[in-house]
């Protein structure tokens, strides 16, 4: 039973290749084989959404998503949205508008609020609140997240 | 939380699928969006062996018109019946009931036919396809069989769909004057108590009514007072009286910390209304 998958996948534009076990969860693939911490695990159960990541372009729980399922497939995580020093106008968002307190649901938040705009450029705060309804804040309170959000989608608007 | 070691195979095609799932026997199981098994197997409430990954297969996703029916393929998930244009003009119930399942992640991954076959008894589309009188398409090593969606729930996590069976699609004729509603549990948005309706309607009276529970009961079922009330009543004035007896009709309601089944009895009968009054609405 300790047979192992080899798997190929493009994590943050960047191809990887590893041989897995099939009971591998990919948030554990992410932090554990690719040192991609930035993306947490809360949970643990797909309630919280603190390990949301971009699978193929979607928003997914990464604690509900085996690695193998992800081979061939394109993954974006927290990492890999500043360009450098210049932050993703999403996180220039939390930054201007405090969007954080402990900082812990912060990347699933902001990988939520990545997949709510790319279906929807310009959201009301109802739709905001719907697309972070898979993810859990403790601190906040949520209108400081969906301040940030609000603020991230003025700042992507085509000028 | 981790699963129990097993095997994973992708297969390339249902026949490959249908080879590997005869090979694994009973320890083999099927895994597509895995938003229900996967959760499961991470509790150690499911240890399946081997996994047979479907996930991936062109030929079973996708929302399709084929001749006056829609077939929607097992592997299509929530998101993509929520965004389906064709069901948005042909049938709403369905893309709207799918936009209400869990959160934004969770119908990234979760499929229709992972919905159908896992039977959680507060999932929402049992009842919707039941409402549209679906025909659930199975194939199996002896070949393929339809059965009604309405026969295909037998009890909790409990349907007609033997070992080495795939769930490979559904079919329905679309009804636009139809409508779900629902009383969802807070955190999960599973349906405490919920109602699909499909009408037939001819100048403001119910012509024909087709009426599915959710959530209340151990599985979805129809309500067959309530369709029965519904026929010759005027829409929506007569909801009311026609619905009102809706949650009495079960033999069975779940109770639990989230609703009694006094509660979920009474939310059954307002679902009801609300549903027929919005199917009502599209004529």
């Amino acid at each position: 039973m300790s047979e192992t998958v080899p798997i190929t996948v493009r994590v943050n534009g960047r191809e990887r290749t590893a041989a897995v076990a099939p009971r591998l969860l990919l948030v554990h693939f992410l932090r554990e084989s690719l040192n991609l911490t930035g993306t947490h695990v809360g949970c643990d159960t797909s309630q919280c959404g603190a390990c949301t990541v971009l699978l193929d372009g979607r928003s997914v729980k990464s604690c509900t998503v085996f690695a193998v399922q992800a081979d061939g497939e394109e993954v974006q995580t927290i990492e890999g949205l500043a360009a450098g020093d210049d932050l993703h106008p999403l996180q220039d968002g939390f930054w201007e508008e405090h969007g954080l307190q402990c900082g812990y649901c912060t990347p699933g938040m902001i990988m939520s609020a990545l997949n709510l705009l790319r279906e929807n450029p310009s959201p009301d705060d109802a739709r905001i609140r719907e697309g972070i309804s898979g993810n859990i804040c403790r601190c906040t309170g949520y209108q400081h997240i969906v301040n940030a959000i609000r603020n991230a989608a003025e700042r992507m608007a085509p000028a | 939380m981790i699963p129990t070691a097993f095997r994973y195979r992708r297969a390339g095609s249902v026949a490959e699928a249908l080879a590997l799932l005869r090979e694994g026997g009973p320890g083999a199981k099927l895994l597509a969006g895995g938003h229900s098994l996967i959760p499961m197997m991470k509790q150690r409430l499911a240890e399946p062996e081997l996994l047979i990954d479907i996930g991936g297969l062109l030929e079973l996703c996708g929302v399709h018109a084929v001749g006056d029916a829609i077939e929607v393929g097992a592997t299509t998930t929530h998101a993509d019946l929520a965004a389906s244009a064709l069901l948005r003009e042909r049938a709403p119930i369905l893309a709207e009931a799918a936009a209400e399942i869990g959160d934004a992640q969770v119908r990234n991954r979760g499929t229709i036919g992972g919905s159908l076959a896992h039977a959680d008894p507060g999932a929402d589309l049992p009842a919707v396809l039941i409402a549209l009188d679906a025909a659930i398409s199975i194939t199996g090593a002896d070949g393929s069989r339809t059965v009604p969606a309405a026969d295909f729930f037998r009890d909790i996590l409990t349907v007609d769909l033997e070992d080495g069976e795939i769930l490979t699609d559904v079919s329905f004729r679309p009804v636009r004057s139809a409508a779900y509603a629902k009383l969802p549990q807070r955190a999960s948005r599973f349906a405490l108590a919920g109602v699909a309706v499909a009408l037939e309607m001819e100048d403001g009276v119910c012509r024909a009514a087709r009426v599915a529970v959710t959530g209340a009961a151990s599985h979805a079922q129809r309500l067959p007072a309530v369709e029965s009330a519904l026929v010759g009543a005027r829409l929506p004035e007569g909801a009311a009286a026609a619905c009102e007896g809706a949650g009495d009709a079960l033999d069975f309601v779940n109770a639990d910390l989230h609703g009694s089944e006094e509660y979920r009895r009474a939310m059954v009968a307002v679902m009801a209304r609300r549903a027929v009054e919005s199917a009502a609405a599209r004529g």
